[in-house]
């Protein structure tokens, strides 16, 4: 095997997004780092240089890179989410490119849910607004782990030192209202090129990293829950041949802790205790699972489980709850039904709840809670109230992404109406 | 903490490990679609690996518009019996025997829109409430949007405008009678994580991907097989060149590239210094700017 090869077996994932219009150079940015680490090939800039022509634009837009749908191609914007790939010897990314204004709410919370760190961009003319109050107030309520504002268009502002640093105190006070814990920042000229993947020559008074560098090497690890063990079991394994006849495996992922064999562990909701056995995979047998890996958990004991049963430690179980108080982001163009009943998904279980309460909203422009105000509709963040049928296992979303969120469907259209964090 | 660390690879695995069983614990009557293409034969191991050690508890599908390299399908059924797996092939022959579809006609004639009828036409005689492929979200910009759960009406088709919204890996399969889904458990691949993962699992693979001599011809800059499908115009000669393939699907539409790797470090390498998409190559994605995301309206894979 070559080092070349080698290499590219070493490498970790990361997932960011990025929230923003084309006013603040956001697609700029993204052409940027796609263009530089080599992600845009000859046959797509060719395709989008003959689609801007067509258009009559006097530039390459890149944001015809992301805008795949000829509907946003017509209109200009972008209207979903659009996931973009590249990749650095060090690290392979997963870009979610959501649209940023305040309609596109439910497209930014989309691409929060699962991403390590949020990209923020301001502009630095205009500094700290209303907008990106709005950005990080839902890269907070996702918990998104690390915040990177990029400080761009600092070509138009004379690269000054001074300007960077008044827009780094003007955030750090919203970083401590939302109190968020990890936030850096970067002066940039994504148009020129500055600090995104190399050094500026024009801000020597910078000497932190650049944003690739950045993205390439924030730690992740840790950023994963590796202490309460849960594991949603999703499906379960029993081969129907003489070899496994007696076989039962849990399949699952591990949504947070470790699991190793000879562990001691509860089975919810029957409150059952076992040890675990073996954890099985196809390559065979290994010594202990953490997230994110799917794998087979075997137990000692015969013990009755199926699909929306969770896995637990033994002395350590989350809570079972029927009254949940959440944060939720409306999604459906229907509003939601004060008292509506909704189906909850929650890890691979499901529920019938009801809406008690809406205990407020909150104005994403000034992060003021509404409570006059009760009709949850599209793009709403809210803070409800409601009952389901059945126990859920449920830990607080700050403690824990996976069981810590739900979404809701709509029992007639069967849309995903809402998206959740329990409280 | 060092020892918690998985490489992208395996999260990625992880991921459409994850993706699989969903579909096996939501759907009733799942099937997986399968080309014989890198794509459909990992995303197959991947759905070995989800219910080891028991068989995958679903059956294959392959869309056979009869425009096939013979060493694709060779290895499809070699590996159909190896694993023990069961396939359901459907034909575009017989949906244009039927007359459900007509052929086109001239040198550019392909039988890949004319899948989408025979596929759909699957999908309802055998009640198919889910069907799995291998597409990748950095295959084209229409796929870049698509869901992993992608939710398709009673016609079969595909509404981009109007998806449902995806949230951590809380995956929403609800639907009503004879509508279906389409699911992409290797949606946030790359064509290198697809290549990086046949060498690091040493997953077989047909052996047209690798380089040999074929007799080609030049068409619109690709480098089409020559073969009883496709009608050669008068201006166009047969050479013999040093090639292989960098995607498979129907060989009506489906360019070789010339190059000499043949071993799986040398085609990561080729994929690694290469400037185009491999779609680069699909003669079907060229016919206009939205080609992908009409088919895909239509209930195209």
């Amino acid at each position: 095997m070559s080092d070349k090869t080698s290499g590219y077996l070493d490498m970790e994932l990361l997932r960011f997004t990025t929230a923003g219009s084309v006013d603040d150079g956001k697609s700029t940015l993204i052409g940027r780092l796609l263009y530089d680490s080599k992600a845009i090939f000859e046959d797509q800039m060719e395709a989008i240089e003959i689609s801007s022509q067509k258009r009559g634009d006097e530039e390459v837009d890149l944001a015809l890179l992301t805008d795949g749908l000829r509907a946003e191609r017509e209109q200009g914007i972008t209207i979903d989410v659009a996931y973009r790939y590249f990749a650095t010897p060090k690290r392979k990314f997963i870009i979610a490119d959501t649209p940023g204004h305040i309609q596109y709410t439910r497209n930014m919370v989309t691409g929060a849910s699962t991403a390590n760190a949020a990209l923020i961009l301001v502009d630095s003319r205009n500094g700290v607004i209303e907008q990106t109050l709005r950005h990080s107030y839902i890269a907070n309520l996702l918990q998104i782990p690390h915040i990177i504002v990029c400080i761009n268009k600092m070509d138009l502002v004379g690269y000054s030192e001074e300007t960077y640093n008044k827009i780094k105190e003007d955030y750090k006070k919203v970083a401590e209202k939302l109190n968020i814990k990890d936030v850096r920042f970067i002066p940039i000229s994504a148009k020129f090129g500055d600090n995104v993947v190399d050094a500026s020559e024009n801000m020597d008074w910078y000497q932190g990293a650049t944003l690739l560098n950045l993205l390439e090497t924030i730690e992740i690890v840790d950023d994963r829950n590796h202490e309460d063990a849960r594991f949603p079991v999703q499906y379960v394994i029993r081969p129907q041949s003489d070899e496994y006849h007696d076989y039962r495996g849990y399949a699952g992922r591990v949504a947070s802790g470790i699991f190793r064999p000879g562990d001691k562990v509860k089975v919810l909701p029957s409150g059952l205790e076992s040890t675990v056995k073996s954890i099985d995979t196809f390559d065979g047998e290994i010594e202990m699972a953490f997230p994110p890996q799917s794998v087979t958990l075997n137990l000692t004991d015969d013990v009755d489980i199926s699909r929306g049963d969770m896995i637990v430690a033994a002395d350590n179980a989350p809570k079972a709850e029927q009254e949940i108080e959440a944060m939720i982001c409306w999604m459906n163009e229907r509003a939601m039904m004060p008292r509506g009943k909704y189906t909850i998904k929650h890890t691979s279980n499901e529920a019938r709840c009801m809406v008690r309460d809406v205990k407020f909203k909150v104005n994403v422009n000034t992060l003021e809670e509404v409570t006059d105000d009760k009709q949850v509709g599209l793009n709403d963040i809210a803070c409800i109230k409601f009952k389901s049928a059945k126990p859920l296992f449920v830990d607080s979303y700050k403690q824990n992404r996976i069981t810590g969120s739900f979404i809701m469907i709509d029992e007639g259209t069967n849309e995903t109406v809402a998206a959740g964090m329990i409280l | 903490m060092k020892e918690y660390n998985i490489n992208h690879l395996r999260e990625l695995e992880a991921e459409s490990i994850f993706v699989i069983r969903e579909v096996a614990a939501q759907f009733e009557n799942p099937v997986m679609l399968f080309s014989g293409g890198k794509d459909s034969i990992v995303m197959f191991h991947l759905a070995r690996k989800a219910f080891a050690p028991a068989k995958v508890p679903f059956a294959l599908m392959h869309i056979d518009t009869g425009h096939n390299f013979p060493e694709t399908i060779q290895f499809r059924d070699e590996l159909m019996e190896e694993t023990g797996t069961r396939l359901i092939v459907r034909y575009v022959q017989d949906s244009i025997d039927q007359g459900k579809v007509v052929e086109e006609t001239g040198f550019d004639a392909s039988r890949n829109k004319l899948q989408t009828v025979t596929l759909l036409d699957g999908i309802e005689d055998l009640q198919v409430d889910c069907a799995m492929g291998g597409g990748r979200r950095d295959e084209e910009k229409a796929r870049a949007k698509e869901r992993f759960f992608s939710h398709r009406d009673e016609f079969g088709q595909w509404d981009p405008k109007n998806q449902r919204p995806e949230l951590w890996n809380l995956f929403n399969g609800k639907k009503h009678m004879g509508e279906h889904f389409r699911v992409f458990p290797i949606s946030n691949w790359t064509e290198m994580d697809v290549w990086q993962y046949i060498y690091l699992e040493n997953i077989k693979i047909p052996n047209i991907y690798f380089s040999h001599e074929r007799e080609v011809f030049v068409r619109n800059g690709n480098l089409l097989s020559v073969s009883d499908f496709i009608p050669m115009r008068d201006t166009e000669t047969v050479e013999k060149r040093i090639v292989r393939f960098r995607t498979i699907g129907d060989a009506t539409c489906t360019g070789a590239v010339e190059s000499e790797a043949n071993s799986l470090e040398d085609i990561i390498e080729e994929v690694a210094a290469s400037r185009t998409t491999e779609r680069g190559t699909r003669h079907d994605d060229k016919r206009s700017e939205a080609a992908m995301e009409d088919r895909k309206k239509e209930g195209y894979f």
